[in-house]
């Protein structure tokens, strides 16, 4: 499973990367969404994977006993999922004023 | 335990959020200045704790480090937050000179308090995602107020530094992630006290090298510069100056703080490195500066150019040329904040900042110019102004360490940039303007910011002894990171 998922975030980056060398505006701006989401699997998969062992307190154990899921990355994910949305929604609308304004979505083009 | 420490965040938040209740932009103007100032005034307060008592350290909501989010304030975080509350004084203190009114009323002012809420927030955290979080508060905010301008080239000038700064967030992202994976802590002073131990983590390296290029980024070093001056002319006076003042200094602030609390004893290779790129971002800088004729590009290379000596200290790793380096961040901040505020009387008075409408300044306005002289030629590093002071510094500490190519480099570079200073006087306040020109005067709410910023350039020159002894002792602090770690984890 790790390595299924270490390959997905890798072509998620690569995929990004590629895109935001493309001479369109929508081209980067899906590459800034693919990369973003290829960091939060990758914080996700570092993390470490566990299967069904949430990190809960059973009642009257004074302590939890490893392995147990780690909180951590997925609230590291959350925000990273709630800033990567909310500056991916504000590109898009820079984009289309870009587009307005030049009537172009040509990266070098828009002078 | 100390709450103080959450007022430079909590006074922009709360003074942004009263700001986008009130529709009155005169009103609104005026609670922007005053939420300044109580800004400047917890920041002096927080630096006066701080030199009477140590470092403070605020673990937020009680969970204790390194569990929770640790804010902590040393004589360096200090003494920024007061740079920051300066400059949001000026800023804020500025825009009584006039903004578009249109612009003005789809909320300058509060998007304002939020980016100096960022910047305060990141000299502040002491762990490693929420400085991310703070980034990107930071980043938001700069956009919005690059993009409320809505002419082809600003909007053009947008898109290009929102594009090169969400590839730094998501490199900054991806060391994350991997240091969390690698180490299991975000909080600096814990990684601090795993690195001291001397068993690094695996793919420490490969970290060193995501922080390094996401913070150069955001610190517009060679090669990673080219969104700065193609974004930093485009919007309004007072928020290129906010932005040229602040917003590079918190990606060499997050460098400094990273590369001596973690990665220290990084092979010294690294450190040369990081000496290599500083020296080519003051050569390119200064010498694209040379070739510009727009006084506004010409500050925003020699903004990249001086970057370099901003970091240069870092490359060299010694206490001196640490103290140098933080003594031109200092003089740095109110320099160029200043006479991005000195180009606005430009394009009050021409309607452009390009250098074939301008001149004869000094023979219409010669006060305006003299004020406007002291933060160039400081700028320069023509002494005994402040540039010079910590020029010196670090030239001296770059033949101290044997470095005798970087200090005859940073020698050069000293040269070029009095030129391209030299070039900026001739051509806004010396040379016979064009016939046409308009006619304007400059207004004294615009001279009042300046000339406030170029008496503090004046009294850091007079003080320059007492801050040099300061920034010395902070490098001694930040190469010797116990002090530190102690106040963070055990403290509080």
């Amino acid at each position: 499973m790790e390595l299924l998922l270490a390959i997905t975030a890798g072509s998620l980056y690569a995929a990004g990367l590629y895109l935001l060398l493309r001479p369109r505006l929508a081209q980067l701006i899906i590459g800034l969404g693919l990369l973003t989401n290829g960091t939060n699997i990758l914080i996700f998969v570092s993390g470490g994977l566990t299967r069904a062992i949430p990190p809960v307190l059973p009642e009257g154990q004074p302590s939890l006993e490893p392995p147990f899921a780690d909180p951590v990355p997925q609230s590291l994910i959350l925000t990273a999922i709630v800033i990567g949305f909310g500056v991916l929604a504000f590109a898009l609308l820079l984009a289309h004023h870009v587009h307005r304004t030049s009537g172009s979505d040509d990266v070098g083009g828009a002078r | 335990m100390a709450p103080i420490l959450i007022l430079p965040i909590a006074i922009p938040m709360a003074t942004a959020a009263v700001l986008l209740l009130i529709r009155n932009t005169r009103i609104q103007r005026w609670l922007a200045l005053v939420g300044a100032f109580c800004l400047l005034a917890s920041a002096i307060a927080i630096a006066l704790t701080v030199r009477a008592d140590g470092i403070q350290v605020l673990q937020a909501a009680s969970w204790a480090a390194p569990f929770g989010i640790t804010f902590v304030a040393d004589r360096l975080s200090a003494v920024l937050l007061v740079a920051v509350g300066t400059v949001g004084v000026a800023t804020t203190a500025y825009a009584f000179a006039g903004i578009d009114p249109r612009r003005e009323s789809a909320g300058y002012h509060p998007v304002l308090m939020v980016l100096l809420m960022g910047v305060s927030g990141a000299f502040l955290t002491g762990d490693l995602f929420n400085l991310y979080v703070w980034f990107e508060v930071m980043l938001v905010a700069s956009f919005v107020l690059m993009a409320l301008y809505r002419n082809r080239m600003q909007v053009r000038a947008a898109f290009t530094y929102v594009t090169l700064n969400l590839i730094a967030s998501a490199i900054l992202l991806t060391a994350l992630g991997l240091l969390y994976g690698k180490t299991g802590t975000l909080n600096m002073a814990d990684l601090s006290r795993m690195w001291s131990t001397g068993e690094l983590p695996p793919l420490h390296l490969s970290m060193a090298a995501l922080f390094f290029t996401a913070f150069a980024i955001k610190a517009a070093l060679f090669p990673w510069f080219s969104w700065l001056p193609a974004s930093y002319h485009a919007p309004p006076a007072a928020i290129s100056a906010i932005f040229a003042g602040l917003l590079t200094k918190v990606g060499v602030y997050s460098m400094v703080r990273v590369f001596t609390l973690l990665f220290q004893n990084i092979h010294p290779a690294g450190h040369t490195f990081i000496l290599a790129l500083s020296l080519a971002t003051m050569v390119v800088g200064v010498t694209c500066a040379l070739t510009q004729r727009d006084f506004r590009r010409v500050l925003s290379f020699n903004l990249v150019g001086h970057i370099g000596f901003t970091t240069m200290g870092l490359g060299l790793a010694t206490p001196l040329g640490l103290a140098g380096s933080l003594l031109y961040v200092l003089h740095h901040i109110l320099a160029i904040t200043n006479l991005y505020l000195v180009a606005g009387l430009f394009l009050r008075m021409r309607r452009t900042s390009e250098f074939d409408r301008l001149g004869s300044l000094f023979r219409t306005h010669p006060f305006a110019a003299l004020l406007a002289l002291i933060p160039l030629f400081a700028l320069a590093g023509v002494p005994p102004l402040s540039g010079a002071i910590a020029k010196i510094a670090l030239v001296r500490a770059a033949f101290d360490s044997g470095a005798y190519w970087a200090g005859a480099i940073a020698l050069v570079v000293g040269l070029l940039s009095l030129l391209s200073v030299a070039r900026l006087w001739d051509e806004g306040f010396w040379k016979s303007a064009p016939p046409d020109a308009d006619k304007a005067s400059p207004i004294w709410q615009q001279l009042v910011p300046i000339g406030g910023l170029t008496a503090l350039t004046l009294t850091f020159t007079l003080a320059a002894g007492p801050l040099f002894e300061l920034t010395s002792s902070i490098a001694a602090d930040l190469l010797r990171p116990d002090a530190y770690v102690h106040a963070v984890l055990q403290g509080g």
